[in-house]
């Protein structure tokens, strides 16, 4: 017979649906099994995936490879020079690193007031004051941290520094507390440390870990230098290197660098510090990765699970039928009716145990969501699983329903009808 | 309509092997209602088992409406069985899930009837043995005599050539037995060809024609003068 015809016959159906609804517990005992492995699945791997997104949401203001380098002391004697010297970095330092490492995409040098060294300046506007920290930027670095900044506003640019100007760009809570509600801060001017400064951005501050804040200022590099009479000295580099590098590597390269540029013994390690970016993101990717695998591991070892649970229910309610299988059998139902019956009943629980286990998992996805979506210290964002892992997920159910209801087929055929009727 | 010659059976008991059928010779013609009688062990279910292709003898030749029956595998069998042979057992057989209407129509299920035709087609079995108020009962809501009759309704519905019962009347009281009769007379009147297994010389009497088994072979073979059943109801 026609095997797809079987398929799309409304009788095949309406058979296999009067013997399972007519089994009620045998088929919810036998869906829960399959069910369970479903939803094990599918909420393992959205959760991995949320977790997931959560990382990549923490890292999306910053470029991956990507990492901070300052100066320390020396903890080793060496050209001439006493141990515990303070190394300086310099501004001519970025040049040379830009230069000799071709690896490095961005440098971007940076000063501040009230991170590291120094208390915040005091800003004031109009009646209102507070402490803000400041930091000396160039144009290069929102190519390595992204920032976002509100309409109608910008980030420092080349001729700002070229011209020392005397603008800034605010945090959110900078202007809360500063301007009044409704009030443009664009254009009006503010007081830091007593000089005016004219607002030119106001940036959205993206939790993300690290030292920076809501409140934080920017002003050109030069105009920072001047301010504070830094001269050539810089705080930290901020450097990113491009996507394909190496980051470890090139923070070892950097750092030979500049122990050569300082005279700083080259088997000194504390002269000069880095915390690197990309090796913290890889270890998070890997992490991740891990998570993602062992999901997939789990979900599909529960549903292989469920599946042989549908084989051993059906086998069990073949032996638990074999006289209503030798009348079928009596009555004109050839060896290859009774086999199709067999599997198709084992698809169709599978099927329908596999729906029923993703639509629970989504709910379950879905009331995830819900739960952390305002979380914002807890790295977890949009947990769904790929469509096609569903599809693949399906396809697997499937196979592996059709595969193992061939062992209950295969013994409803091989019982002879006269065996089957004489069974009392 | 049915012609046997020389058929031998023997079934493998371990290492011994018992001959059931030593050599059984008979014809039955359209229209016949015949009873098989013997005690048991004397190979009567074994014949109507071979009869009804459930089984397979080791020798000699089975004849049914000119086609020879042999070399069958399971799915000839099994369309043979639909095409030829309507089936009553001692014990109902009736699946327990499916009403009355739907084990009627299931032969014609399998014989690749459209459902509507096979519905109606069932509904009117059912109303020739008298049940058809009973059509959406399971089997269970049953009495013994009507499953008997939902069973040989479901045995008439795939308009078979010959109507095997096996004991019809072995597990049903004498009141509802001789029912089950008049229905089994009534269709044979109307000129189906039925076997009856039976063992009790009463229902016996009510057929056409009686053969006697004993140890495998036919002792007796003879016409007897009907009785009828309706006499008794």
């Amino acid at each position: 017979m026609n095997s797809l015809k079987v398929i799309f016959d409304r009788d095949t159906w309406q058979e296999i649906f009067g013997s399972i609804s007519k089994n009620k517990t045998r088929t919810i005992i036998t869906v829960i099994g399959v069910l369970w492995g479903i939803f094990i699945y599918i909420a393992l791997s959205g959760a991995a995936k949320g977790l997931d997104n959560g990382f990549e949401r923490q890292f999306e203001n910053i470029a991956m490879n990507s990492m901070f380098v300052w100066a320390q002391r020396t903890s080793i004697p060496y050209d001439g020079f006493k141990i515990g010297r303070n190394i300086v970095l310099k501004l001519s330092d970025a040049e040379y690193i830009k230069k000799s490492i071709p690896e490095v995409q961005y440098v971007a040098p940076r000063n501040s007031r009230g991170v590291f060294a120094g208390a915040p300046p005091l800003v004031v506007r109009k009646n209102k004051s507070s402490n803000y920290n400041v930091y000396g930027d160039y144009p290069e670095f929102t190519k390595i941290a992204t920032k976002k900044i509100y309409d109608g506003g910008r980030f420092i640019n080349e001729d700002d520094i070229k011209y020392s100007r005397k603008v800034c760009v605010i945090g959110e809570r900078t202007q809360t507390e500063l301007f009044e509600k409704n009030e443009n801060p664009i254009g009006q001017y503010i007081r830091i440390d007593n000089i005016y400064f004219q607002v030119i951005g106001v940036h959205k501050f993206i939790p993300g870990g690290g030292f920076e804040s809501d409140g934080d200022i920017f002003i050109p590099f030069e105009t920072f230098r001047k301010l504070y009479n830094s001269g050539d000295k810089v705080q930290w580099f901020t450097i990113a290197a491009y996507d394909d590098a190496d980051a470890v590597n090139v923070e070892k390269d950097i750092k030979t660098l500049l122990k050569r540029i300082h005279r700083v013994s080259p088997e000194d390690e504390r002269a000069f510090g880095g915390f690197n970016l990309g090796e913290i993101f890889n270890k998070i990717v890997g992490f991740s990765k891990g998570m993602t695998l062992l999901s997939l591991i789990v979900g599909i070892a529960t549903i292989i699970a469920g599946v042989i649970g549908i084989g051993n229910i059906l086998l069990i309610s073949v032996k638990e039928r074999t006289k209503e299988l030798g009348v079928r059998r009596a009555l004109g139902a050839t060896p290859s009716e009774v086999r199709n019956q067999i599997i198709l009943e084992s698809v169709f629980l599978t099927m329908i145990a596999g729906i029923l286990g993703i639509i629970l998992g989504a709910f379950v996805l879905f009331g995830i969501n819900i739960a952390t979506q305002d979380l914002t210290d807890f790295p977890y964002t949009n947990p769904t699983v790929p469509i096609k892992f569903i599809m693949g997920a399906l396809f697997i159910m499937v196979f592996l329903g059709t595969l193992i209801g061939l062992i209950p087929a295969q013994r409803a055929v091989s019982i002879k009808p006269i065996d089957a009727l004489r069974e009392e | 309509m049915i012609q046997i010659k020389n058929l031998h059976k023997s079934y493998k008991m371990g290492s011994s092997s018992l001959h059931v059928l030593k050599g059984i010779n008979f014809n039955i013609k359209e229209g016949e209602l015949v009873a098989i009688m013997g005690s048991s062990g004397s190979g009567k279910s074994t014949l109507l088992n071979i009869l009804g292709m459930l089984d397979v003898a080791d020798e000699g030749d089975y004849i049914l409406d000119n086609v020879p029956i042999k070399n069958l595998n399971e799915t000839k069998a099994a369309k043979y069985r639909n095409k030829f042979l309507g089936f009553v057992f001692q014990s109902f057989n009736l699946i327990n899930y499916k009403s009355a209407l739907e084990n009627v129509s299931l032969p014609l299920y399998y014989q690749g009837v459209k459902r509507k035709e096979r519905q109606e087609s069932a509904l009117d079995y059912l109303e020739r043995v008298g049940l058809k108020d009973w059509a959406t009962h399971l089997p269970s809501e049953l009495s013994g005599g009507q499953k008997q009759r939902v069973a040989i309704a479901r045995a008439m519905a795939s308009r078979p050539k010959v109507l095997l019962a096996d004991e019809p009347t072995g597990a049903l009281d004498t009141t509802t037995s001789y029912e089950v009769m008049d229905l089994i007379q009534k269709i044979n009147e109307e000129g189906k060809t039925i076997l009856v297994v039976t063992h009790e010389p009463d229902i016996a009497q009510m057929c056409k024609r009686i053969v006697k088994l004993k140890d495998g072979v036919i002792i007796e073979d003879k016409k007897v003068k009907q009785v009828l059943a309706s006499s008794y109801v």
